[in-house]
């Protein structure tokens, strides 16, 4: 009991001696936070140590509902250590986790479901699985996030509940956020990664998701993407290959599937990538995916790589070695890259001597083999012999250098290292075969080495060689076989079987001179220890000696024996390596890991393309699910016509309307017609305002359905985290009547509480040094099932930062940089002045290919002044479209030019003096030109 | 994905473990331990191991082995860049990666290791969001913690993990606003014999130590971006920026990272700041050798060269080293036969020079090849490469910013054949 008098001194010494498991059970139970932090770093100290604390599980459980949240983080670290030993007190937390699934705050929200789904206990299957559904419609995304983490967790606790997760995997696949989207592929990939065809839809959003998803997410989704591709498109080199490919092109000429093109075009960019996961994912996709002419993009990156940590080295070559053997050319520049340092690992060394093999060819092979001269003096012998065989196969692959590396081999066995000569005799008689009868003096060389070397492979290519050209050298070879014989007894076995060889061969050719040393060989042999020689004896000489028995075998012995033989094909390892996705372990190794996908073949014929279209239809219905009803977003919008804002709001709305009017439309071009009258005299606008209101409804309905509509309204507060009150704000793009440098904000609230919901104002706002707000006035109460509306003002200084502030609720206001702007009236010569002061650093050029839907200059304004409040400027060229507006806080110009030309290319230009915002522009324009 | 972590040290025990999913027994590593035990050096332990029913998957970074078991199908690249991630944040954390560093601090890389992968997927890699879940040891902070009985982990939630830009934490203040930036080049070059280049290419980087308050946006532009052939990003630079106008846009972390890294391609010829007049022969007769190296200087750009050294792998044949230097001092390590000379600043009035004689183990055939020297060196206030950061603007923020730019060349894989 020693902490009960816990002086200072005595909690030292705790930190020293050891503790009992009793010792540290009791300040479990002690009621001081401090001693059971102590006790538990402790406790966890010994797990890390991989020691067993499983009896201390009752104590440690019962303090996983402690307040102080570094216990409560150990205790988690435990539980999920050891619940699955012991399942039945593991439930005694259960509730816990329960509870805070249900927190107000999405991280405690986020912990609860992780360790709740951590704890491998079966009995909790169904609580999971609830908990995971519930997750997936949580309106945070990182707690979406963590469900998407929960379910292969659940799915390898129970592989039953497959169809149920697939279901929740299906939904958080059409989720938007870029945090979701890494985590639930991943879940993807474990749980079904055969269901390809869910995902179709999300194919162009995961595309466009990648650049701004994490680095890890960013490797599973292109992984992925790759194994969609294959199965989806067709083969871009399909011109290449065989005649019968090419008959097919040539009926149907290739066109690349343009989801094809983005997935190339949008994944390029992650090749500058400081994650080498993330490179090498990109260079296997271009690898497997690209035309032949646009993989060469990635042989740069590759090589960057080769700077990095020695593991990643071995990897990134070990890929370059497949790729180098079907696409040579791309590597070759970087050749000198590949040169080895006497300080290289050995495994790095002899990858790299793989790829400049692989890369040597008529125009570079003699700089490869003065660099390869360099490398055969290394100490490292594992290396030199590597290169000897490497050598051996720049011979075979070109002609031309075949007898300069036959004489330098030859020179090489004269070296004091055996390996050396070893290596080099084995590779010289793989290069004889090839043209023997012009190299006799050669073999005549190696059989003198006999006498000298003892590595058993040299010594029995060596007496191969003897034996299939003893017509070459028929003096030396009958010697050869005498010193054999008597050293036979003491050969190894590959040497032995060799030393029958030569002699049947000799004994077939030249048997005056051999036939008793033949005899007395295979005498020796018929006793040896090891059976395959005394069987390979046996064998050859019931074929070579003729006796009365011997049947018509015999008279073929020759035959068998000198017949001519295939020169050996000198290949690399990694030939046909490229079966396997690159970049994956199983391509490593070579050979198939446990749960490997195939990559699929191309198909034949494209499958159906439409399978990806995403109607945007379906995103509003999607919304208008979320939102509770379909009445619910009608209302939204148009309640802000019922009130007394209507008239200005019509105003600028059709003001960006008839900027618009080449009046082919005959919707919008009516209604803008109208409120142009409406707004020439007042009195004429009091009376047309019932008809207008009319009107503006269709209209905004058929906006609404398009998904178009030019104000845009965002979830403010959902109705299930908001407790029935539900808020959802527009940017009006009018101006703030009481402060000209705000930006106006319109508020919707609906109470879809059976209790009225009383004074609703705006606390505790948290904003950023230099933007203000004007708080909307307090609505007193709202009923049930009612709806109000407010506006307020925010200035956000021309930045994006969020105005976050308290509506019962914690909420946060973030604007689009579009909507931090007002229109301005310019005339064309003022704009061309303005543009021209706005040049260098303030102007942002962008090139871009229109979405097909919008290569009209209708489409385009439209476009273009919902993403942002601007007005259009008159212009005389109809392929040119320029808009203005000043920032809302500080006024800064802001010009936008659109300028089309054949075939959808165009040219977006943005100048403004805050490039922060020019880019932000830039980026969204283009989002809503392209998209 | 990833199973289990062991880390191990060089004498071969396992001092901490970790599961994300069900336990794995430590005899799992034995694979490991006979394929260290195969390869000589432990630089040479394949990094990627095959097992009947695992893979092993290992970095080796200091002297400490980082081993990682997986079950199934997963991108080597994937655990390898993960492994060396983890090593990073120790190093960050700890301000060492050694094996005592992770003993005394047992509990706090527990708890990183759990926050950065959830069932063997990364969860938290970003350096800032971790120190907002768990703050680094200080000697200040655990004084206070004994007395007080505070803790290490952060009471508020990292709000980091849930923004678009989660690298950089959410209010960020300091009264000294600066930002500094150091641009460190590498030459990689082989000479030969003759102290022709075979090859050579520069390596640079950008480290930055950025300490702003609030969100600032920085814009870093270069004189002569041109020059970059190709490049790398921490992932807060903006691509697009850098495609169309060859500026760096980022909001970036806060604290130390590093920008971006590039590679100046060996098209353009690459200045070789010194050169190697080397004669190092092994005699037929007797058992000795002979070595004379001097070193002058080449292409420095008129600054001086510092930390000269060369480093010799010898022979194993080579017993000792008789030498005697104009200038600093070596040192012959018997048992690994490195020789190392080192050099310090470089006076191209009087130039260093190391000679002597070598004595070579009786009995045993003279070494076929010369070995290759390494040299290390530095020079201050010089790019080697030319390039040059025009400007750094920022926007976002009122307060100015103190700003700074260093620059730094050293030799990287710089290696002379003899």
């Amino acid at each position: 009991m020693i902490w009960k008098s816990t002086s200072d001194s005595e909690m030292f010494f705790l930190s020293i001696l050891p503790l009992r498991h009793d010792d540290l059970k009791e300040m479990l139970d002690s009621n001081k936070d401090s001693l059971k932090l102590e006790a538990m770093k402790r406790i966890v100290a010994m797990i890390a140590r991989g020691k067993n604390a499983s009896d201390l599980f009752p104590a440690v459980v019962k303090n996983v509902a402690c307040k102080n949240i570094e216990v409560k983080k150990l205790v988690y670290v435990y539980l999920v250590r050891y619940a699955e030993e012991q399942q039945d007190l593991a439930l005694l937390s259960i509730s816990t986790f329960q509870r805070g699934l249900k927190d107000p705050n999405q991280l405690i929200r986020a912990s609860a479901l992780r360790v709740l789904s951590s704890i491998r206990v079966t009995i909790i299957v169904p609580i999971m699985m609830l908990a995971i559904k519930e997750a997936a419609s949580d309106m945070s995304p990182y707690v979406r996030k963590t469900a998407a983490h929960a379910i292969p967790k659940l799915y390898s606790l129970d592989p039953e509940q497959k169809d149920q997760l697939i279901e929740v995997i299906e939904k958080l696949l059409a989720d938007k956020t870029t945090l979701v989207a890494g985590s639930v592929v991943m879940a993807f990939e474990e749980v079904c990664p055969e269901r390809i065809d869910l995902i179709h839809k999300n194919y162009r959003k995961l595309c466009n998701l990648l650049i701004d998803v994490e680095e890890w997410g960013q490797v599973v989704i292109i992984n992925m993407l790759t194994r969609y591709a294959r199965t989806q498109f067709l083969n871009p080199n399909i011109n290449e290959g065989s005649a019968e490919a090419m008959a097919m092109a040539k009926r149907k000429p290739y066109v690349m599937d343009p989801d094809h093109r983005l997935l190339l075009r949008n994944t390029k960019p992650l090749l500058q990538s400081r994650n080498a996961a993330v490179v090498m994912a990109v260079a296997q996709l271009y690898f497997h995916l690209a035309p032949k002419a646009e993989v060469g993009v990635i042989a740069k990156a590759l090589v960057r790589l080769l700077r990095s940590h020695s593991e990643v080295q071995y990897v990134v070559l070990q890929n370059v070695a497949t790729m180098t053997i079907k696409r040579r050319g791309m590597f070759e520049p970087y050749l000198k890259s590949f040169y080895i340092r006497s300080t290289d690992p050995t495994q790095i060394k002899v990858l790299k001597l793989e790829v400049l093999t692989n890369l040597a060819n008529e125009t570079n092979i003699s700089t490869i083999l003065r660099e390869f001269q360099t490398y055969i003096k290394s100490m490292d012998k594992d290396f030199v012999a590597a290169t000897i065989q490497a050598i051996g196969r720049c011979a075979t692959n070109i002609g031309e250098v075949r007898d300069t590396c036959l004489n330098g081999l030859v020179q090489l066995l004269s070296n004091r290292d055996e390996l050396v000569v070893a290596e080099s005799v084995v590779v010289i008689k793989k290069l004889l075969q090839m043209q023997p009868e012009k190299h006799s003096d050669i073999i005549k060389h190696m059989a003198k080495l006999t006498d000298n070397i003892q590595v058993p492979m040299a010594r029995a290519s060596i007496l191969w060689l003897i034996g299939e050209y003893c017509e070459h050298v028929p003096k030396i070879a009958p010697d050869v076989l005498r010193k054999m014989a008597k050293s036979f007894t003491n050969e190894e076995d590959i040497v032995k079987l060799q030393i029958i060889n030569l002699a049947a061969k000799l004994y077939l050719t030249n048997s005056k001179q051999t036939k008793l040393l033949t005899q007395y060989v295979l005498n020796l042999a018929k006793y040896d220890q090891n059976y395959d020689i005394r069987d390979r004896a046996r064998f050859i000489r019931q074929l070579i000696v003729p006796t009365e028995k011997s049947g018509a075998l015999s008279k073929y012995a020759k035959k068998l024996f000198l017949a001519l033989k295939p020169a050996p094909v000198l290949e690399s390892p990694f030939k046909d390596r490229d079966h396997f996705q690159l970049g994956s372990l199983s391509h490593l190794l070579n050979a198939k890991a446990g749960g490997y996908q195939e990559l699929p073949d191309w198909p034949e014929a494209a499958p159906d393309p439409s399978v990806r279209n995403v109607e945007v239809k379906e995103s509003v219905r999607a919304c208008d699910t979320q939102c509770g009803s379909d009445n619910l977003i009608c209302q939204t919008f148009l309640s802000p016509f019922d009130s007394d804002l209507f008239s200005t709001e019509s105003d600028s709305a059709s003001g960006s309307e008839s900027g618009s009017g080449s009046g082919e439309e005959s919707g919008s071009g009516s209604a803008s017609e109208e409120s142009e009258e409406g707004s020439d005299s007042e009195e004429e606008e009091e009376e047309m305002e019932k008809d207008n209101k009319k009107k503006t409804k269709i209209e905004f309905k058929k906006q609404v359905q398009e998904s178009e509509s030019t104000v845009k309204s965002y979830e403010l507060l959902h109705r299930i985290t908001g407790e029935g009150l539900s808020v959802e704000y527009c940017f009006s793009r009018q101006p703030f009547s009481s402060d000209a440098n705000m930006v106006a904000v319109q508020m919707q609230f609906t109470n879809n509480s059976t209790s009225e919901t009383k004074s609703l104002h705006m606390e505790d706002v948290k904003l950023q040094s230099g933007m203000r707000v004007k708080e909307f006035a307090e609505i007193e109460s709202l009923p049930a099932g009612e709806s109000a509306t407010a506006v307020m003002g925010i200035d956000f200084c021309d930045s994006t930062q969020a105005a976050n502030f308290q509506l019962k609720f914690f909420v946060s206001i973030q604007p689009p940089v579009g909507e931090l702007m007002q229109p301005v009236f310019l005339t064309e010569n003022e704009f061309k002045k303005e543009q021209g002061q706005l040049m260098g650093m303030n102007e942002i050029t962008e090139k871009l290919t229109l979405d097909i839907k919008c290569r009209n200059e209708h489409a385009i304004v439209q476009r273009v002044t919902t993403t942002a409040n601007l007005s259009r400027v008159p212009c005389g060229s109809d392929k040119e479209c320029r808009f203005a507006g000043r920032t809302v806080t500080s006024g800064s110009l802001v010009l936008v030019t659109v300028v089309t030309k054949d075939e959808g290319a165009t040219q977006l230009t943005v100048n403004c003096e805050k490039m922060v915002i020019g880019t932000m522009l830039v980026k969204d324009i283009l989002l809503a030109l392209t998209q | 994905m990833i199973h289990s972590l062991f880390l191990i040290n060089q004498s071969g025990d396992i001092f901490l473990e970790k599961h994300w999913k069900s336990v794995i027994g430590r005899s799992v590593c034995d694979y490991f331990f006979e394929a260290k035990e195969k390869a000589v050096d432990p630089e040479n332990v394949a990094p990627v191991l095959q097992t009947p029913h695992h893979y092993l998957i290992s970095i080796l970074r200091g002297k400490l082995f980082f081993l990682s078991v997986i079950q199934t199908e997963v991108p080597p690249l994937f655990v390898i860049e993960f492994l060396h991630r983890v090593a990073d944040t120790f190093q960050d954390y700890f301000g060492d990666c050694s094996e005592g560093v992770i003993k005394d601090n047992l509990v706090t890389v527990y708890e990183l290791l759990e926050e950065m992968l959830d069932n063997g997927f990364p969860l938290a890699t970003e350096s800032n969001v971790l120190k907002e879940m768990i703050r680094p040891p200080t000697i200040l902070r655990s004084v206070v913690n004994t007395l007080t009985g505070g803790s290490n982990v952060g009471d508020t939630l990292p709000t980091g993990q849930l923004s678009n830009i989660p690298w950089r934490r959410a209010g960020v203040k300091y009264t000294n606003n600066e930002a500094y930036f150091d641009v460190i080049e590498e030459i990689d070059a082989i000479l030969d014999k003759s102290g022709t280049t075979v090859c050579a290419e520069i390596q640079g980087v950008i480290e930055a130590c950025v300490r702003l308050t609030g969100m600032p946006d920085l814009t870093l532009s270069f004189m002569n971006p041109r020059l970059l052939d190709d490049v790398s990003f921490h992932p807060c630079v903006r691509f697009k920026r850098w495609e169309s106008e060859r500026v760096l846009s980022f909001i970036p972390p806060d604290g130390n990272f590093t920008l971006m890294t590039y590679h100046v391609s060996s098209q353009n010829l690459v200045a070789i700041p010194v050169y190697v007049k080397q004669n190092i022969s092994f005699f037929e007769t007797g058992p000795c050798g002979r070595l004379d190296i001097t070193i002058g200087p080449k292409q420095t750009m008129g600054k001086t060269v510092e930390g000269l050294m060369v480093t010799i792998h010898m022979p194993k044949a080579v017993l000792s080293a008789n030498l005697t230097a104009t200038q600093g001092n070596y040192s012959y390590d018997l048992a690994t036969k490195v020789l190392v000379w080192d050099i310090g600043k470089l006076n191209p009035q009087k130039l260093p020079n190391l000679r002597g004689s070598l004595s070579m183990q009786a009995g045993v055939p003279r070494p076929e090849e010369n070995p290759s020297l390494n040299i290390e060196l530095k020079i201050q206030q010089l790019a080697i490469s030319g390039l040059k950061v025009s400007r750094l603007d920022m926007y976002g923020e009122k307060y100015k910013p103190f700003k700074g730019v260093k620059y730094v060349t050293k030799a990287g894989k710089f290696q002379v054949r003899t």
